[in-house]
């Protein structure tokens, strides 16, 4: 029962952080169809400004400093180098991002270092909030859920009650009609792409202490968010806060449930032993697996409902 | 200046016979017979050895040839764009492996020279099956999959220890005393010359391939998916096929990996692995059939020189790779062949002056680049790792603001020069275009 | 009466909650010259879209020589003799004008997905590909990639595709659109040609042409036939004046 409650905890933070990041990619992805891969790297830009901000000016400002840098590089990076590469198609435009991408990562490795950087929780949050069966739930994982959680009611108030909102609203499921009604829709494309960006930074300033600000983060969280994405489905935020939600709870209860298959059949009467054929397979313990899991949930939605949960339109 | 359209057939039909054989396929007669000739040309007659360096270099540039050849018959040929393509690579390499571990065992036999084929037949087989899934996609999606599958094959690499050795990998020994020319493969010069014969016929076989049925339809469903089906084809299953016969090859460029390195792990089928067939590809060129192989060399070239000089060198990949996208998507191969109505007009010699004054302010320009990058990564990397900035003798300190106004000058003059000059290319290439065109009318 | 080539059947089809197509009945016969004839947003390529099998219907029945084809996937239903051009040419642009016409023989001359056999070599493939050149006036433009043909060119193309698999059912979505006066003049003839002893059903907007081809004519509004039947009847026909053609007819 402690287990049980202690992850639920726990993968609800890693969910909603994974909101955070996927929420931004899904709007990107679904009004301009670009699958943003340098997404990942601007949450890792997010959590590295955060660390350099927070040791001259503390971490208050760097929560509000941060995610901002984050969005202008987001909209440098969308009038100066996305616009150009439209022309030459979807493809160029995935490549133009992965390219990014990768010259990110290199630039973070050279700026600074290989190693990860002490960002650390502030002295402030670094306490206790309360306790769970005897386990302490640290107040930054609280703070965690708070700014995720407020971010999300902005998000939505803003989707729902302003003008700018309906417009990405209409635009997420047709993109074309809604340029076609006379709205700006590149200055729309920037805001979103920018606002995107921000909150993929905003993402990294909370991410990075809680979990380890180093220069491969954004290729190890890169595919989980894209996972979760498609998991979701198209121009459906509902549907991207409930696959995240899913894939924060499986990679958490993966980590504690230390079972395997060979478990779950013996369960029903049948012995695996080390001649059985594919016993490594059967009989690896699901921490160990957890890495796979989310890979595998991309390939069993694309394969029985390619739409993903609540998508409105096909990838 | 953006025409990607490589066209052909549009050169009248050549002549017949071997006077023909040799006009079509002169390049790449000249291309084998370097290939075959180059380690000559290091080696070491003192300690009669060849350099292992350059065997290695050239070895490696061999199979990255045909790695990036396979990935262009889905990218550049089929339309798709895969991010999993080390997966057969990879696996192709692991096949190998434990195929020369059971011939080492007694378990068959098979000749050293055709060990590659297990490989290729174990790529085959797993693009069977990945494909399966993977080409019902359209774009995106079967982007996503492929990288999908990539991330889950590389971790199950690091996670099981029976097929693939874990963390580990497997290791290897092709000395398996079965040649067929009774050579015992040993020495990295013989296994040199094995890997350039499957390179020949991996080429030819893929270059065939493009003009079949197959070949050509998988060209219609790239570029119009739609009208393909109103042709009486299903485009899925076209990807499928094409999707299969390139991982056959990968698997062959994996095994020719297995035999040089003798051991394979997760790296031959990792993200890594991966990005390097899609640079290679498309910095070479995905409109031309030779032009993954120009970027599978130019590639290796920078992976090991460059990388024996600086950290950095895959900054300066990623920067290449991101300029082509953006400005040259046809990639190096491309750009020469948009030479070929100016060359075959006999009007080449008028750009020399032009692309003389286009790289000086770039080579500036590149120069003030580098020097920038280098001192960061120096600052911080190198000096994690002990080491100085030395150039041709001269201590440089990062810590000191002078490098980096030098650096800095360097790129800012070099940039606007070169801004300047690229207009004045751009207008007589345009001028140059016209007059090509006016006098095809007249 | 299963002779009819194309036969549909209390045909609907809406977009979500907006219905676009009706209730369309209509019987095409075999060798038919059939012009289906409407404003702007009567549904006419969605039409020519749920025969071909690019959409599938909400509801109804389409029939091609008796067999049922809606629900079929495109590429079966053009294996069973029917083939259809675009409103939006769409050809094959990076490869050469005899590719793209080679292309559209491919499957009928029994190639399926043959990697073993040299395009080359197939001697009755390429002077197929050769005479349906010429048919379509484009040797002259043999080597040139498709994309940089002019637009008149293009549409000659298109054509040339679609009547390349030697269907016997031919559906041409707006084939003289954007063209001049002489081009469209020298469309009409070739499209006369090459669709000889066929079944042909075209979308059109050129009242010229349309009078000039067919032999039935279909009108229809806001994804309902209101009339059908030769091209003096629907000219003289009251409620198609008012609908679409207005006081003048000519």
């Amino acid at each position: 029962m402690e287990l049980l409650l202690v992850s639920l905890l726990n993968g609800l933070v890693y969910g909603m952080l994974l909101f955070m990041l996927a929420s931004g990619l899904t709007l990107i992805f679904s009004m301009m169809g670009v699958l943003n891969f340098a997404h990942a790297s601007i949450y890792m830009l997010g959590a590295y400004f955060a660390y350099d901000v927070s040791r001259h000016l503390g971490f208050w400002p760097a929560l509000v400093l941060a995610p901002a840098l984050c969005g202008l590089l987001g909209a440098l990076i969308e009038m100066h180098g996305l616009r150009r590469v439209h022309r030459n198609g979807h493809i160029a435009e995935l490549l133009f991002t992965f390219g990014l991408a990768f010259i990110i990562e290199k630039a973070v490795q050279m700026i600074w270092g290989l190693l990860p950087v002490p960002y650390r929780v502030p002295a402030a949050l670094d306490r206790t909030l309360f306790h769970v069966y005897g386990t302490n739930f640290p107040a930054y994982r609280g703070f965690m859920l708070l700014v995720s959680a407020l971010m999300f009611l902005a998000i939505w108030l803003m989707l729902t009650r302003t003008r700018m909102g309906l417009v990405i609203q209409a635009a997420l499921t047709h993109p074309e009609m809604v340029g076609a009604l006379g709205h700006n829709v590149p200055r729309v494309f920037t805001t979103v792409f920018a606002g995107g960006c921000a909150l993929a930074g905003l993402a990294g300033v909370i991410g990075g202490n809680y979990l380890v600000t180093e220069p491969s983060m954004a290729f190890t969280m890169g595919p989980i968010v894209f996972v979760v994405v498609v998991f979701g489905g198209l121009g459906s935020l509902a549907g991207c806060f409930i696959a995240s939600l899913i894939m924060g709870f499986v990679q958490t209860f993966a980590v504690v449930l230390e079972y395997s298959l060979a478990d779950a059949l013996a369960a029903v009467g049948i012995k695996i032993t080390a001649s059985t054929p594919l016993a490594e397979l059967l009989t690896i313990p699901l921490p160990r697996i957890g890495a796979l899991l989310p890979f595998v949930m991309l390939i069993v939605i694309l394969l029985f409902r390619p739409r993903g949960l609540m998508g409105t339109r096909d990838t | 200046m953006n025409e990607t359209l490589a066209h052909p057939g549009t050169r009248p039909v050549a002549t017949a016979g071997l006077a023909g054989f040799l006009q079509r396929h002169g390049a790449w007669i000249l291309a084998l017979a370097v290939a075959l000739v180059l380690p000559w040309l290091f080696y070491d007659w003192s300690r009669a050895r060849h350099s292992g360096f350059v065997v290695a270099m050239l070895s490696q540039m061999s199979m990255m040839a045909i790695f990036a050849l396979s990935y262009n018959m889905q990218m550049g040929q089929a339309g798709l764009l895969s991010f999993g393509h080390a997966v057969f690579f990879g696996l192709g390499g692991y096949c190998t492996a434990h195929v020369l571990n059971a011939v080492k065992e007694g378990t068959f036999w098979l000749p050293t020279e055709l060990v590659p084929l297990a490989g290729g037949l174990g790529g085959l087989a797993f693009a069977m099956v990945f494909g399966y899934v993977a080409t019902k996609q359209r774009a995106t999606a079967f982007a996503m999959i492929t990288l999908g599958i990539g991330e889950l094959v590389t971790a199950c690499a690091l996670m099981f220890k029976t097929f693939f050795g874990g963390e580990g990998g497997v290791s290897t020994n092709r000395m398996i005393g079965t040649s067929l020319f009774g050579l015992g493969y040993g020495p990295g010069i013989q296994v040199y010359y094995l890997i350039v014969a499957w390179t020949v016929i991996a080429i030819a076989l893929m270059h065939l391939l493009t003009r079949t049925p197959l070949g050509r339809m998988a060209n219609a469903c790239r570029d119009n998916y739609e009208r393909a089906q109103f042709v009486g084809y299903d485009p899925s299953m076209v990807r499928f096929v094409q999707f299969t016969l390139s991982g056959f090859f990968a698997g062959i460029a994996g095994a020719l990996y297995a035999l040089t390195y003798e051991i394979v792990t997760f790296d031959a089928v990792a993200g890594a692995m991966s990005a390097n067939a899609l640079l290679m590809t498309y910095i070479g060129g995905v409109g031309v059939f030779a032009g993954p192989v120009v970027g599978a060399v130019l590639i290796t070239l920078l992976q090991s020189w460059v990388s024996l000089l600086s950290n950095s060198w895959l900054v300066y990949v990623g920067l290449l790779f991101i300029l082509m996208v953006t400005f040259a998507p046809g990639g190096i191969a491309g750009l020469i062949a948009m030479h070929d109505p100016i060359w075959r007009s006999k009007r080449l010699g008028r750009l020399a002056v032009p692309y003389a004054r286009v790289l000086v302010p770039g080579l500036i320009a590149v120069a003030g680049f580098v020097l920038l990058v280098e001192l960061c990564s120096f600052l911080t990397i190198g000096a994690a790792q002990g080491k100085s900035f030395k150039l041709s003798g001269l201590t440089i300190d990062p810590q000191r603001p002078g490098a980096w106004l030098v650096g800095g000058a360097l790129l800012a003059l070099g940039g606007l020069g070169l801004w300047r000059e690229g207009r004045g290319f751009r207008a007589v290439w345009e001028s140059l275009m016209e007059e090509i065109k006016a006098a095809g009318r007249a | 009466m299963s002779d009819a080539a194309i036969r549909l059947s209390d045909v609907h089809k809406s977009f979500g909650p907006t219905p676009i197509i009706m209730g369309v009945s209509l019987d095409i016969a075999p060798g038919e010259r059939h012009a289906i004839i409407g404003p702007n947003g009567a549904g006419k390529t969605t039409l020519f879209n749920l025969i071909s099998g690019r959409l599938p219907v909400t509801r109804g029945r389409i029939e091609l020589y008796g067999q049922s084809i809606d629900g079929l996937p495109a590429h079966r239903i053009n294996r069973l003799g029917l083939s259809r051009s675009f409103q939006i040419t769409s050809i094959f642009p990076r490869m050469t004008v005899f590719e793209n016409i080679r292309c559209g023989l491919l499957w009928s001359m029994g190639y399926r997905y043959a990697f073993w056999r040299l395009l080359g070599r197939e001697r009755r493939l390429n002077d197929a590909a050769e005479r349906l050149l010429a048919d379509v006036n484009l040797e002259s433009r043999r080597n040139l990639p498709a994309g940089l043909l002019s637009y008149a060119e293009q549409r000659a193309l298109e054509i040339g595709i679609t009547i390349a698999g030697g269907a016997r059912t031919i559906l041409l979505d707006e084939p003289t659109a954007g063209m001049s006066r002489s081009e469209a003049n020298h469309a009409v003839a070739l499209i006369r040609r090459v669709t000889e002893g066929k079944t042909l059903v075209m979308v059109e907007h050129d009242m010229s042409v349309v009078f000039d081809l067919a032999d039935v004519v279909t009108v229809l509004v806001y994804g309902r036939i209101i009339a059908s039947g030769p091209p003096a009847a629907i000219r003289a026909n009251r409620a198609v004046r008012d609908a679409y053609l207005g006081a003048v007819a000519s």
